[in-house]
């Protein structure tokens, strides 16, 4: 964290910046997945693009995968050393009085988020790299749809998914307008992008919750 | 009224501190937060006790030298006021109150309820202000043409009286209210403008070397703040950092 990442500013920026590509990265996602409750052939077709485009495979991924990471990594950063910055607690602190629950419990909704995408790699990503690049099968373009279903069969999961999600949800109820504030977007249209946030916290999980929980009741 | 009063007690810097318990009764509900701690110092004195140490000074909401963190949040339960504006009626009779200083690494106690905020002085010394003499050589304020909009802005940032409520509210302790108010009170106006990219890079590196946390924008700050700046001003102040850096 040396150079530009030593200030604070600077870090709350970045932070932002990594959470606004996941944002932008979480439309794509469900765009792809909502097509699995319309049309298995569709799901299948841009699954199979997805997973074999060389830019997509080689350029994005490695991209998001770094968002990904670093959002996180900043986040314990930040987190240890805001709490440094305290070193004797309040006997009595009412936080609520003055910040929402989702503003103050960031790290803990993100945690959650974390456990979930370990389980989504264990899930999905790891099969997936094992299958193309370990075992080297032949391409199959029609098994993306299956697998889904497959792997939606568990209530476990499908539950486990659900709560991820509504955290999820709770943690972009703050973090979308935060990331527009930190980045010095804070004027007349300010208001737009506050409703906006609130509209896309609870539309995009809830899109994942909905193909989770078709997936559940369909297969 | 009659009350019971949780006190953080700390003889020194190096004093451990905790909390005391203190019985005050007959408490008017027109006394201000203040004046009852007043009552309370008296009723200490003579009984030979060492009254409880808590800064003060205009006890009229101008000079940001009172401070108290008083049942959980800055100033008390009340809105856009300091301490010595928070009256007695805000309270019911028989009430438990926690009083303790404000809570930073940045602000370390000196003794009881009384913290040290010249970390607050470093950052302006780092830039909060503009490289003129104005000693009897002051041209006329009307010929530099302001817009009233930046002009009210302006004001509006200056209004900041520097008590330290923003970061005792914090959960991460950040001074991002105050810094950003005394980069916006310039940043808005043409004569601040021309030193604007260094004031913002020194004030904030200052800001970072007192060891206050990072904003994660929760607006607490602009809630607890007695005179009200708003978080546009941290807003201001990302941009204005970001312009100079890049």
């Amino acid at each position: 964290m040396s150079g530009f990442l030593s200030s604070s500013i600077a870090r709350k920026v970045a932070m932002a910046l990594s959470a606004l590509f996941l944002i932008f990265f979480l439309i794509i996602h469900l765009a792809v997945n909502i097509t699995s409750i319309f049309s298995e052939s569709v799901f299948n077709e841009l699954s199979h693009f997805m997973g074999t485009n060389p830019l997509i495979q080689f350029a994005l991924q490695p991209v998001l995968i770094f968002g990904v990471v670093f959002h996180f990594a900043m986040g314990f950063v930040l987190e240890l050393r805001n709490k440094g910055a305290r070193n004797v607690k309040y006997v009595k602190y009412n936080g609520a009085a003055s910040a929402t629950w989702m503003s103050r419990n960031m790290i803990y909704s993100g945690l959650v988020i974390l456990a979930f995408i370990v389980l989504h790699f264990i899930d999905f990503w790891f099969p997936e790299m094992n299958y193309k690049y370990i075992e080297a099968l032949p391409a199959d373009p029609t098994r993306y749809f299956g697998e889904l279903q497959h792997k939606f069969e568990n209530p476990l999961r499908v539950g486990a998914y659900v709560v991820a999600f509504i955290l999820l949800a709770l943690h972009l109820l703050h973090g979308f307008q935060s990331a527009f504030q930190s980045i010095g977007f804070n004027n007349k249209y300010s208001k737009c992008v506050k409703s906006l946030g609130k509209i896309y916290a609870i539309v995009i999980p809830l899109g994942f919750i909905t193909v989770a929980l078709y997936h559940y009741f369909n297969h | 009224m009659n009350l019971t009063l949780k006190i953080w007690r700390q003889k020194g810097p190096q004093d451990k501190g905790q909390m005391v318990e203190y019985k005050v009764t007959d408490i008017s509900e027109h006394m201000s937060f203040l004046e009852m701690m007043d009552v309370l110092n008296e009723d200490l004195v003579a009984k030979n006790e060492e009254p409880v140490a808590f800064d003060h000074d205009c006890r009229e909401g101008i000079c940001g030298m009172c401070s108290l963190h008083i049942n959980g949040e800055p100033h008390g339960p009340d809105r856009g006021i300091t301490t010595c504006q928070l009256h007695m009626r805000m309270f019911n009779d028989g009430d438990t109150i926690y009083i303790e200083p404000w809570r930073a690494t940045a602000f370390p106690v000196i003794k009881d309820l009384v913290v040290d905020r010249t970390a607050f002085e470093r950052i302006q010394q780092a830039g909060g202000y503009i490289s003129v003499n104005t000693s009897g050589n002051t041209q006329d304020a009307n010929s530099i043409p302001i817009s009233k909009h930046n002009a009210d802005l302006s004001m509006d940032a200056a209004t900041c009286i520097g008590c330290g409520a923003c970061v005792a509210s914090c959960k991460n302790s950040s001074a991002m209210l105050f810094v950003s108010a005394k980069v916006s009170q310039f940043a808005l106006l043409p004569q601040g403008r021309i030193e604007a990219a260094d004031r913002v890079k020194n004030m904030v590196a200052q800001m970072d070397l007192e060891g206050f946390g990072n904003c994660t924008n929760t607006g607490a700050c602009e809630v607890e703040c007695p005179k009200g700046i708003s978080l546009e001003n941290i807003a201001r102040m990302n941009r204005e950092y970001l312009k100079a850096s890049i």
